[in-house]
């Protein structure tokens, strides 16, 4: 220990370049790749402005985006009338809302009131800064990244100013003065922390792999591999954590409308209102951002486009199409989430936070700096060249490898073999019964297994199969009416099944009455 | 630049002044209707629950995910220089991080043992 601690100051002073023992080890260099020398504080200030205006137009385009993309998927045209394809429908969503009352509720706490949607919005700005949207260009005749600025712990302030974003959130619910914003509002803020500490983890099998923290060096080191192959896992969790993080659906219970009615912004309207809306929109685009440039390799070219002319595709301005290209398939991503998935319980969401995603990430850790370490021989120099692709894999790799993998298989058998065994008990102890749906004088669903003492419509009758699941397709023979009469019909496939289902329920007291 | 800090700044200033203008506008731009009703706190249509002075109440299981999360961020932050200078630090650092984790691994079975990781 005393000989580390001994080595300390030597490791923080010096660069050393390290042999490097497989395809993916960086040389440790602490200091940013993306070279700020030659940019004066106008053009810094200029890059700002840029940075503001393409957030906001982006903001404005992926909520029209999604209102379009969601209604395609629920058979609809979503808003299709102010401007083209109804692009402007956002603008003049905002115009409206700055021309309304802005409401303080008497028992609010005014300024903290006022200061919360503040915060949220100027904070959800701040992070972009960080985030290289393309490589070196001209501008007014300055060669400067496209990037704000960077230093060696740029990643930490994307959490750091996330969690002081949180602020906005707990504020707004406590100085609401009101029950469902106070509630909204702590939970939106457990949330939120909960799933900060797996995204936090998640990074850092990417920081062993890049060994840095700054985001210019670490989209320089996926110019031959993009880490989200070699950490795989770790983006699959910031996946998850992404969405948990900004409160979007299936994690956005703190809006849930059934039973929080808006959540932390329910006493809000107006422009301050708004300023949460951008704020959520911007921070969608910000993990998105984030996962570009940790996971995806940044404003680099994809692959196969690389090899086209020297990469003359990832130079200069075109960095800029590549990051908005792929920030743009997380956003639909996003839109694709809300549109297929419904809202998890909250129980559930922080028990997959706490006793799934923690854990397991940092597990994952501890396999990621094995296989590091083995990449970088300290666990003996033996090596197996593949042949055919000339590469060069140490033993001690292979053997990490290979112990995760057992470790993995071991624990998904078990828990596939508790999962079987709560299952059959589960089918054992269920005792199904013929209930009498009107008993209570109003119609009262099945619970799984139980049986309707009414004879159904034999169409009605294929939606309950044994276990009480809805089939997956529409059973054929439905009328037409049965769904449309007096269920409203969703576009959704499911939709339909459900709502013929709870036609079937509805409709038997009438026949009752007929009979 | 010198500062590689200071187009925060910038960035943190434009955002700032941006939503301290909207806002600002609205309430200028905007009507002003007075309505007792409008004033009080939305709860569907009932009268609302006047709450406790100072904020009254908050279920403790709130009070136990701040204190956890301080937990496990803090053992997050500590990784991070462990991850960044991870190549130079050798077998050695790699050892003491494992025990590390271990330790804080049974930190984290002990809460969910005694259930602080359990929402009901």
């Amino acid at each position: 220990m005393s000989q580390l601690l001994a080595q300390l100051p030597g490791l923080v002073a010096q660069v050393p370049g390290l042999p490097a023992a497989g395809s993916l080890v960086i040389p440790l260099v602490d200091n940013p790749k993306a070279d700020f020398s030659d940019t004066p504080w106008w053009l810094s200030l200029i890059k700002a402005l840029l940075i503001f205006v393409y957030l906001l137009i982006s903001t404005l385009l992926v909520i029209w985006f999604e209102r379009r993309v969601i209604g395609r998927m629920q058979q609809r045209p979503g808003p299709n009338r102010a401007g083209p394809f109804g692009l402007l429908q956002t603008l003049a969503d905002g115009l409206k809302s700055m021309l309304k009352e802005d409401v303080t509720p008497a028992a609010a706490d005014k300024i903290i009131f006022t200061l919360a949607p503040l915060i949220t919005a100027t904070m959800a700005f701040v992070s972009f800064a960080i985030i290289p949207m393309g490589n070196k260009a001209s501008m007014f005749g300055h060669m400067t990244p496209l990037q704000l600025t960077d230093f060696p712990i740029a990643v930490l302030l994307v959490l750091a100013v996330g969690s002081v974003g949180v602020y906005g959130i707990v504020l707004a619910g406590w100085s609401s003065g009101s029950t469902y914003p106070l509630l909204g509002g702590l939970r939106s803020t457990a949330q939120v922390i909960s799933y900060e500490i797996a995204m936090g983890l998640s990074l850092v099998a990417v920081f062993i792999y890049s060994g840095s923290m700054s985001t210019s060096q670490i989209v320089s080191g996926q110019s031959s591999l993009w880490y989200m192959i070699p950490a795989f896992f770790s983006f699959a969790v910031y996946l998850v954590t992404m969405v948990g993080e900004t409160n979007r659906l299936p994690f956005d219970l703190a809006e849930g409308e059934g039973e929080l009615t808006g959540g932390f912004h329910t006493e809000y309207g107006s422009m301050r209102f708004a300023m949460f809306f951008l704020g959520e929109y911007i921070n969608m685009f910000t993990v998105a951002a984030l996962a570009t440039t940790v996971f995806l390799g940044g404003w680099q070219a994809p692959p196969l486009v690389s090899l086209i002319n020297n990469n003359m595709f990832s130079g200069g301005w075109w960095g800029i199409f590549w990051f908005t290209a792929k920030l743009w398939t997380f956003m639909f991503f996003f839109v694709w989430l809300r549109g297929s998935l419904p809202r998890v319980r909250y129980d559930q969401f922080m028990r997959f936070g706490w006793k799934f995603l923690i854990p397991i990430t940092l597990l994952w850790v501890v396999a990621v700096a094995f296989i590091r370490g083995s990449q970088n021989g300290w666990f003996g120099g033996g090596q197996v060249t593949v042949p055919g692709v000339n590469r060069v894999i140490p033993t001690a790799t292979l053997f990490a490898v290979g112990v995760i993998a057992v470790v993995a298989l071991a624990v998904s058998w078990v828990w596939d073999n508790r999962r079987a065994d709560e299952e059959a008990r589960a089918v054992t102890n269920r005792v199904p019964t013929e209930i009498d749906p009107f008993a209570g004088g109003y119609p009262v669903p099945p619970l799984p297994g139980q049986t309707l003492r009414e004879p159904i419509r034999a169409s009605a009758a294929a939606i309950y199969t044994r276990d009480g699941r809805e089939p997956d397709a529409v059973p054929v023979g439905v009328p037409a009416g049965v769904g449309a009469g007096s269920a409203t019909v969703t576009g959704s496939v499911t939709g339909t099944a459900s709502g013929a289902g709870s036609t079937a329920t509805i409709t038997t007291p009438k026949e009752d009455g007929r009979g | 630049m010198t500062n590689s800090y200071i187009p925060l700044l910038f960035l943190l200033a434009i955002g700032a002044g941006f939503a301290v203008l909207s806002v600002g506008t609205s309430l200028v731009v905007g009507p002003k209707r007075y309505n007792r009703a409008k004033m009080e706190a939305y709860e569907c249509g009932i009268q609302p629950t006047p709450h406790a002075s100072g904020g009254g109440r908050v279920p403790i299981k709130y009070y136990l995910t701040a204190m956890l999360f301080i937990v496990f961020d803090v053992e997050s932050i500590f990784l991070y220089p462990f991850a960044v200078a991870f190549n130079s630090l050798g077998l050695f650092a790699l050892v003491e991080m494992v025990l590390f984790i271990l330790t804080v691994f049974v930190a984290y079975a002990y809460v969910w043992r005694r259930g602080g990781l359990d929402w009901d």
